[in-house]
């Protein structure tokens, strides 16, 4: 079924840069300067990326970072763990703002 | 190096193999064609035999191979796919190896099971965590000991390896801590489009963005520390061929030299027969039969 997604898309990123060519230069310059090896390595940030991915939802990143984490020696338990990680703050970011609810509650209810 | 492929026939029918070895084939060099793989050996300086298949150690003039090559004083080197070290008629192999200080490069491409045997066979991984053991336990991989015990690292699919020094910790690591196993480096290879890894990406829908991947990943670092430049391949039938992989696509030396009309200061002056394969080679930190390529001239 034809979706709005297409896998081969992502080979053209750098498309985006062809109306806003500095902008996108600087873009660039810092991405890489972000995923370059620092106090954290080249791996553990392909695993940040791609549990970021999984909470923005973004299909392209999703497929990059997999890639990147099989590349950088990770495997499925890690990357399934980062998941959770991920899902984990989503999901504990909706619960906390239960007390807020419950502070509502309180205030309205005798 | 002087590097022999002894044949196809393997006890393994691993999924990436550019060889496709496997139990039923049947293409083993003989003896004769052995000896004249010696007789080139002697005309040159090279300090490496490299021995490889298949699995080598299937077949009948292995050991006179090393035998030979040792008593010639070369290094000697065992590609081992280390289930082959379990088989019954393969008693004695390892300490034949240790006798010989062969050193002995073995796939591994995995330290879980899951990723190992989806590559090589189910039961492979407990059975190489065997054998690493019957490795360790004459000496292989112990510091100080004389005996090299190398492991080979290829992606379980379509991507590049990692980097080799991050991947080589990992293992060192994690076969130490699970399994007790010690060794001394650890080798990444890329995965080449050939024979059944070819069949793979075809099969996958991963063969385009797998070439594109290997083409945009050319360093030319990397391709300074080709193998070809310095390894001449012979094949199981004598044929010359500039690397394993040429062998297998069976694009031999340029002059269609044979073993028996080895003329070893010709082939140090000959043209490396290329392919779209090569890009293999000379992707990322390159790959060759001892690993990353690059910075290594």
């Amino acid at each position: 079924m034809a979706g709005y997604y297409h896998q081969d898309d992502l080979a053209h990123f750098a498309d985006v840069g062809r109306n806003a060519p500095e902008l996108w230069k600087k873009f660039s310059e810092w991405y890489a300067a972000v995923f370059a090896e620092g106090a954290l390595s080249e791996r553990e940030k392909s695993l940040i990326a791609l549990a970021v991915a999984h909470t923005v939802q973004c299909p392209y990143c999703i497929d990059a970072y997999t890639q990147s984490c099989l590349e950088k020696g990770s495997n499925l338990e890690q990357m399934t763990e980062a998941l959770h990680v991920a899902s984990a703050i989503r999901g504990g970011a909706s619960l906390v703002h239960g007390v807020q609810m419950r502070n509502s509650a309180a205030k309205v209810s005798m | 190096m002087f590097q022999i492929n002894v044949g196809k026939l393997c006890n393994q029918t691993c999924k990436h193999c550019h060889v496709d070895a496997g139990p039923h084939r049947k293409e083993i060099m003989t003896r004769e064609t052995a000896e004249l793989c010696m007789a080139g050996l002697r005309q040159t300086l090279i300090p490496t035999v490299d021995i490889t298949g298949g699995a080598p150690e299937l077949n009948p003039n292995f050991r006179w191979l090393v035998e030979q090559s040792r008593e010639l004083g070369r290094h000697v080197i065992d590609r081992c796919n280390l289930t082959v070290l379990l088989l019954p008629s393969q008693s004695g192999t390892i300490e034949f190896l240790a006798r010989h200080q062969v050193e002995v490069i073995c796939s591994l491409p995995y330290f879980l099971a899951e990723q190992t045997d989806a590559q090589r066979g189910g039961g492979v991984f407990e059975q190489s965590i065997d054998a690493l053991k019957r490795l360790n336990a004459l000496g292989y991989g112990q510091p100080g000991s004389g005996l090299l015990l190398n492991l080979v690292y290829n992606p379980v699919g379509a991507f590049l390896p990692p980097a080799q020094h991050a991947v080589e910790a990992d293992f060192k690591r994690e076969l130490g801590r699970r399994h007790g196993i010690e060794f001394n480096s650890l080798y990444t290879i890329t995965n080449m489009p050939i024979s059944r890894f070819l069949e793979f990406l075809l099969r996958s829908g991963n063969y385009e963005r797998y070439m594109e991947k290997l083409a945009n990943a050319y360093n030319p670092a990397a391709a300074a520390g080709v193998m070809c430049r310095d390894t001449i391949s012979i094949g199981w039938d004598g044929a010359l061929y500039d690397c394993d992989f040429n062998q297998m696509l069976e694009l031999p030396v340029a002059s269609g030299m044979h073993v028996r009309d080895f003329r070893p200061e010709l082939l140090a002056e000959r043209r490396i027969v290329t392919g779209e394969h090569c890009y293999g080679c000379t992707a990322g930190s390159g790959s060759s039969c001892s690993g990353t390529t690059a910075g290594l001239r």
